[in-house]
């Protein structure tokens, strides 16, 4: 079992790592990538969300919207399907989550707060958590798999920006052609660092 | 056309184009592009939500509370994603099976929210459309060169129709198999730039 959950782990984390597999949060990837402390910082909050909003979605998706989920609150609503209304339920869930986590550390732990800054509210438009979210629910996960892959996802989004983030430090004493510098650049950085992150595929499980 | 109408069509085009300079919609413009068939899909479906959630916000615009726009323009948009999607499984059900996740991302794809935000606030409907189909376009531009690329050099087809004869297959074409993997996108999205940059130069970023 335990084996089971480290595997998935692993698998979230490196072969199919959010950013450069699948591009999700693509854009706050792109953009926030320019310093590491900034990197470091939006990365612990997508884990942290990440880790709240899938275990969440799946419970609301089990206990609520999939076919026949009403049946715990009386006999008569299983046959109610209400998966098609998903995304709304799932985007609600989120932007709740995002506002409550804003909230709580403003009043519990204003340094970490300070240090996330404007990230949190821009978390709610990150389609990697959306993406986690409905990846959780196309390949069916139960409530613990979908905490190891909230957990998972966000470290393996965390890794990819926060390493980005350094190889552009860097790009600062290179000489870059004027049109490639900046966007066209970190283009092709994140397409090697996809290439070096598939070399993680061949690992057996 | 008028003349603002006419901007707001044509710029997004190649002058401000979504991916190339704003940096807004790129997850999706790279996960669905191995083919051509799913690119232009996906091209129907965001030219079809940003345009109409462009008109609502813009229709509403007077009308909604600056501390809850947020979610009001996420209640719109995620409406308007969930027609496209029940059409799509209605309609054209292998393509919205292949496209998986990434009808339901259009939702948080940055392009729609930060049109609704940075245009439709602004400016009336009529306006507000044509933002939104320009924006649609430039973004359909980009993903529809990069779905070319992807899948002539990937797989030797386009639509699924074969035009370089594959080795596997007695023709004299070998695959370049990193068009079809994340990597090939990258590179094809940060040439597009580089080009683009060459072309307008103004477009350059200085600092590196």
């Amino acid at each position: 079992m335990l084996e089971h959950y480290l595997g998935l782990a692993v698998k979230t984390i490196f072969v199919e790592n959010m950013a450069l597999a699948f591009f999700l949060g693509m854009c706050s990837f792109l953009a926030v990538s320019k310093k590491v402390n900034t990197a470091i910082g939006l990365g612990l909050a997508v884990i942290f969300v990440l880790t709240v909003t899938v275990p969440i979605n799946n419970l609301l998706f089990n206990y609520a919207l999939t076919g026949g989920a009403l049946s715990w609150l009386h006999p008569d609503l299983a046959g109610y399907d209400l998966s098609f209304l998903g995304f709304l339920c799932y985007i609600g869930t989120i932007a709740a989550m995002v506002q409550i986590v804003e909230m709580t550390l403003d009043r519990f732990v204003p340094t970490l707060y300070a240090a996330l800054g404007v990230f949190l509210p821009l978390i709610a438009v990150n389609c990697a958590i959306l993406g986690a979210s409905l990846f959780m629910v196309e390949r069916d996960y139960n409530f613990g798999e979908s905490v190891v892959f909230g957990l998972g996802s966000g470290i393996g989004w965390f890794l990819a920006v926060v390493a980005l983030a350094s190889i552009r430090e860097r790009m600062r004493y290179s000489n870059v052609p004027p049109a490639l510098r900046g966007l066209g650049m970190t283009f092709i950085l994140t397409g090697l660092m996809a290439i070096g992150f598939m070399a993680f595929g061949g690992i057996q499980l | 056309m008028a003349g603002p109408g006419r901007k707001a069509l044509l710029d997004p085009l190649f002058e401000n184009n979504p991916i190339a300079l704003q940096v807004l919609g790129i997850c999706s413009a790279l996960a669905v592009t191995t083919k051509m068939e799913t690119s232009v899909v996906m091209c129907g479906a965001v030219i079809f939500v940003l345009t109409f959630s462009n008109f609502f916000v813009s229709l509403l615009r007077n009308n909604i509370p600056s501390s809850i726009r947020i979610i009001v323009q996420l209640t719109i948009i995620s409406s308007l994603v969930i027609i496209a999607d029940q059409f799509l499984k209605a309609y054209l059900y292998d393509i919205s099976k292949q496209l998986s996740v990434f009808v339901g991302l259009i939702i948080t794809n940055c392009i729609i929210m930060g049109r609704a935000e940075a245009y439709a606030m602004q400016n009336r409907p009529s306006l507000s459309i044509m933002d939104g189909l320009g924006n649609g376009f430039g973004y359909s531009l980009i993903l529809l060169a990069t779905g070319f690329f992807r899948e002539l050099l990937g797989s030797g087809k386009l639509f699924g129709h074969t035009v370089l004869p594959l080795v596997t297959e007695g023709g004299w074409y070998s695959p370049n198999g990193l068009m079809t993997l994340s990597a090939g996108a990258f590179f094809i999205i940060g040439g597009f730039i580089w080009a683009l940059r060459v072309w307008k130069r103004d477009q350059v970023e200085e600092e590196g």
